[in-house]
């Protein structure tokens, strides 16, 4: 799906300036914690969606080589967290619905998980 | 044939501060982009970066301050890090999915899912973690070079 269709499907906005909207999503991961986003968002150029919007989700998708990030329940980033992911070229979105509603919205649209299911139970 | 410490062809030191998140990431950005620049596959680079977000992010939560170093040679990627604070009673309960003893402001950040040690082990070729309670952490890990583009310039540039 083109970041386009993600942007128009879920009302979101686009709040870093110029990115490219025809760029190919194919996998999705949605996380709250960091670690979480770091462990499985696999797979170059998946899109994140979060919650979390403190400068370290940048540095994270920066590390994963994430396609974008769109944050949930109308969460927009701090005017440095915004610089942030421009200068690494991470496109940002934001949209109104909430965590469960733009991850059914993708995936009655066929969008899927980078990991379906992790190995083990933890505490 | 010289041995692999004495081919160490690029090392980097970071300083850490315990307990400061503004930057909190951004060394292990600097990690990457000099990988990057190096020529190194994704593979590579990601493996590494992940590892040491994980390391950089244990040392401004848990610890007073800490310096990260990158050793690069012909066959492997190493960093290690070591710090001074508190430490950690049990490593091998440490290491376990799951367990954590982060405070509520940490998990207000995102962090402490308990996964981070296990993040790295998971995507190096060898770590190692010691630690003196009261005192301070060593982690140490190694990425594997094997089956690495050798013409990666930086890995020619000794000779
Ligand atoms: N450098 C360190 N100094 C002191 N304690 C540490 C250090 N690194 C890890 N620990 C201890 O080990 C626990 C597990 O660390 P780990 O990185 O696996 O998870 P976490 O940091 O709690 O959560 P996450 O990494 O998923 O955000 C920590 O909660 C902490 O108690
Ligand atoms: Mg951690």
């Amino acid at each position: 799906m083109k970041l386009r269709e993600i942007r128009d499907l879920l009302d979101a906005e686009l709040i870093t300036g110029d990115a490219n909207l025809d760029k190919e999503i194919k996998y999705v991961n949605a996380a709250d914690l960091i670690s979480d986003v770091l462990a499985y968002s696999t797979g170059p150029g998946a899109l994140l969606i979060t919650g979390i919007i403190h400068p370290q989700v940048i540095y994270a998708a920066n590390t994963m080589d994430l396609g974008a990030i769109l944050f949930v329940r109308g969460k927009r980033p701090n005017e440095a967290t915004l610089q942030l992911a421009i200068e690494n070229q991470v496109p940002l979105l934001t949209t109104r619905y909430i965590m469960f509603e733009t991850c059914g919205r993708l995936y009655q649209l066929g969008m899927r998980a980078c990991i379906e299911k992790v190995k083990n139970v933890r505490g | 044939m010289s041995g692999a410490e004495n081919n160490i062809h690029l090392h980097e030191m970071f300083h850490i501060a315990g307990g400061n998140f503004t930057n909190a990431g951004s060394i292990s950005s600097q990690v990457k982009k000099i990988l990057k620049e190096a020529g190194f596959s994704s593979r590579v680079i990601r493996r590494t970066s992940i590892a040491t977000f994980e390391a950089e992010m244990n040392v401004i939560c848990y610890a007073s301050r800490g310096n990260l170093s990158l050793f690069i040679t012909p066959d492997f990627l190493k960093i290690v890090v070591e710090d001074e604070g508190i430490g950690i009673p049990d490593v091998d309960l440490a290491m376990q999915e799951g367990y954590s003893t982060a405070s509520e402001r940490i998990h207000e950040l995102g962090f402490g899912a308990g996964m981070g040690l296990s993040n790295i082990k998971n995507n190096t070729d060898g770590m190692i973690l010691t630690s003196k309670f009261g005192q301070g952490t060593h982690l140490e890990f190694l990425i594997s070079l094997e089956g690495e583009d050798k013409s990666v310039p930086l890995l020619n540039a000794g000779g």
